[in-house]
């Protein structure tokens, strides 16, 4: 008996001592990510393609939250000394990631210092450039980007009388569009995603005008929030209006609208080309995607901005796991990688090559519309007001302003008065940003 | 009659509260020395550079008008939660007494709700009332009345009341049932016999009795709600709309947790010790004086 005991002790020592081993030549590093649901099956996917590419490396990831709460976990962590190699940052947490040197390995660095060939100019420009310092260094690596477009449930559009192919290019179309729908008695004409997102920081950049000073806060910390200029208040008044005529109805901050709309019960929603995924999956119904509406008489249509993530490698690892970071990194920015992710979601090929497999592959000829936040995100030359935000304490600054627009959603307030309202609170929030920050 | 007892040397007692005083350092004195110190700088959000600010935090912080707000917020959520859970606990309770048959079942089943964790009443509560699927949100559309949390700053309020109060029934119903149950019920007969009706034998006699646990309850009700209440208020309304719903402590949460703002979350912690401290010192120093024990 004694002896048996003693031979399972010994081999299950002589095991571990193995596998220990085992375990040690390989590389394993750490990716903390936002994607649950389609998007998290796809994102396994990709790892699970870079683990049996190659033997000397292991990613594992691990999913954290909606993506503020990847990138808090992500902070608190670095505060422990228990951070990831990767983190998954959405596009508000790049000015607070810049800005904390010390706390990143800059793309380019690491690239380089791991050998690894890369590309920074493989990347779409407009995407890119939201992750690249004025200096053109690429700090980040863009992982997934969208950019809002008009989402279309042709079938309600035929109920509501309208055709569903009619011109829906300005928001005054719209507003007829849902004018007819409310009296044939459609219960949800209108309903959107992402308020400050789309109706505020992509209409700026859709409308060339400012949505903070410094263009944009990429000239400097000394930014100043603008977003309370006439046109942008003529375009959330119209928003509050509609929400008390009971044609937008409002459900929340996030992409809560999303629901509905794949359920069938919103007839037109403004929300993240990469809602593809979903409403492909889901809806019962025929469905269009028109690029995003403008107002006649302003500089619109110049081109709109990116929301998304992209990745970043955390400083304090050893050399050999940031090797492993730069070769997963460059492993996602191949061509097939992206082609794939592009179609897959909706998100935007963000290298040309991407872009370019997807069209001769006929991919946009299939699935019309899918084309169409590209070419709204591409279709003028990029000036200081559409190049993107990067500004500090962006996350929280985006939480005033979305309670401020439910203010004005159930009429407690004008726009004048809750735009006025959110630049100077928010303007606050800048300033002890860029006093930390010094 | 004084009782006295007196210990020989010092190291006897000292090892004797050792043990209490080690648990108060460790989760008082240190985190809330911590808090004080943190109130004082400005730090990044990565912990790779501080300033030391002086008082700026509780500046920035008395200016907000939000802020301001969040007190009021406080004061109408912790009352109602405490007053109406209170007053149904022992409601029920004074119902449960007086059963005959099948008090255990009841007794029982009134409890259940406190078995269930705030996050999760908070989430049984928004699947009720929420916009798209809810049940109770449906029904009242059907009478008319136009039902959206995310947009009405009252009605959201309502709601995380409404779920805050709920398994808080079961507590208070809980103690104020041991409360009845411990009243002589000869003082009670006594009472009737001298011809008191049921409302004037319960004004005059239980209530004064059930003073201590009431006192009781009052203290641990509005501490649940100043604290206890956070999962309910993240899983129904994350403190809007319009921080309609924000609490000071859900504040502390988000202005340090998701804003990343650590010195005015600090300087938040701070505010909050002082004015738990002068609650403390104002129930225990004017509402226990007109309790009978």
């Amino acid at each position: 008996m004694m002896k048996s005991i003693k031979a399972i002790i010994c081999s299950i020592a002589l095991f571990a001592m193995f596998a220990g081993t085992a375990a040690q030549a390989k590389t394993e590093i750490q990716w903390w990510h936002a994607f649950g649901g389609r998007l998290g099956e796809l994102l396994d996917e990709q790892v699970n393609k870079f683990n049996a590419s190659q033997n000397k490396y292991t990613v594992v990831h691990t999913r954290k939250g909606n993506y503020s709460e990847t990138l808090n976990a992500g902070i608190a962590a670095f505060r422990a000394g228990q951070h990831p190699n990767i983190l998954m940052v959405f596009e508000v947490g790049t000015a607070s990631l810049m800005a904390a040197k010390g706390a990143y390995v800059p793309m380019y660095q690491l690239m380089k210092d791991a050998g690894q060939r890369f590309n920074p100019n493989g990347f779409v420009s407009a995407v890119s450039g939201y992750y690249t310092t004025t200096d053109g260094k690429m700090l980040s690596m863009p992982y997934n980007s969208s950019t809002p477009v008009l989402w279309v449930n042709k079938d309600l559009m035929k109920k509501a009388g309208l055709d569903p192919e009619m011109d829906l290019s300005t928001w005054k179309r719209v507003g007829n569009a849902l004018d007819a729908a409310k009296a044939k008695g459609i219960d949800m004409p209108f309903c959107t995603c992402w308020h400050s997102w789309v109706h505020l920081e992509n209409f700026s950049a859709y409308h060339n005008i400012p949505f903070a000073s410094k263009a944009n806060g990429f000239a400097g910390l000394d930014t100043e929030l603008s977003f309370n200029s006439p046109v942008h208040i003529k375009h959330i008044q119209t928003l509050g209006k509609w929400a008390q005529e009971g044609k937008f109805k409002y459900m929340g901050r996030r992409n809560e609208a999303g629901k509905n709309f794949r359920a069938g019960e919103c007839m037109l929603m403004t929300e993240s080309s990469a809602g593809y995924a979903g409403i492909k999956k889901e809806a019962k119904f025929e469905f269009g995607i028109r690029h995003l509406p403008y107002y006649g008489g302003t500089n619109a249509p110049q081109n709109t901005i990116i929301g998304g993530s992209s990745l970043w490698a955390l400083s304090g690892k050893s050399k050999e796991e940031n090797k492993a970071t730069a070769a997963f990194l460059a492993f996602l920015s191949t061509t097939d990688i992206q082609a794939k992710w592009h179609q897959d979601t909706g998100y935007l090929g963000v290298t040309t090559a991407a872009a370019k497999k997807t069209k001769s592959a006929g991919f946009y000829k299939a699935n019309p519309g899918t084309d169409l936040a590209g070419v709204q995100m591409m279709r003028n030359k990029v000036t200081e007001n559409s190049k993107g935000l990067r500004l500090g304490s962006f996350d929280q600054i985006r939480g005033i302003i979305d309670e401020e627009m439910e203010g004005v959603y159930n009429g407690s307030k004008t726009a004048q008065v809750a735009l006025d309202s959110a630049v100077r609170r928010g303007n606050v929030l800048l300033r002890r940003f860029e006093r930390a920050n010094k | 009659m004084d009782k006295r007892v007196f210990f020989k040397g010092w190291w006897l007692p000292a090892l004797l509260v050792a043990p209490q005083l080690l648990i108060s350092f460790v989760f008082f004195f240190y985190p809330s020395g911590q808090a004080i110190w943190n109130s004082l700088f400005l730090p990044d959000p990565f912990g790779l550079k501080t300033e030391f600010v002086g008082l700026d935090n509780f500046r920035f912080l008395l200016s907000d008008p939000y802020y301001l707000a969040s007190f009021k917020t406080t004061i109408i959520f912790s009352t109602a939660v405490s007053v109406s859970s209170m007053a149904l606990g022992l409601y029920l309770a004074a119902l449960a007494d007086r059963l005959i048959k099948g008090a255990g079942v009841y007794q029982t089943l009134l409890i259940w709700p406190y078995a269930i964790a705030p996050a999760i009443a908070g989430v049984l509560w928004l699947f009720m009332f929420n916009g798209n699927i809810g049940l109770a949100s449906y029904y009242l559309k059907g009478l008319g009345y136009e039902w959206n949390h995310t947009l009405k700053g009252d009605q959201a309020m309502f709601l995380v009341i409404l779920a805050s109060s709920w398994g808080r029934i079961s507590y208070n119903f809980l103690f104020f049932l041991a409360g009845l149950q411990a009243i002589p019920k000869s003082i009670i007969e006594a009472a009737a016999i001298d011809g008191a009706s049921f409302w004037k034998r319960f004004g005059t006699i239980v209530i004064p009795l059930l003073s201590p646990i009431t006192f009781f309850l009052l203290v641990v009700n509005i501490v649940y709600a100043f604290f206890d209440t956070f999962g309910v208020i993240h899983t129904i309304t994350s403190g809007g709309p319009e921080q309609s719903t924000t609490i000071l402590v859900y504040k502390v949460f988000s202005d340090g947790f998701v804003s990343q703002d650590l010195g005015s979350s600090a300087a938040q912690s701070v505010i909050l010790l002082v004015l738990v401290g002068i609650l403390t010192v104002i129930q225990f120093k004017y509402i226990e004086r007109k309790v009978h024990y």
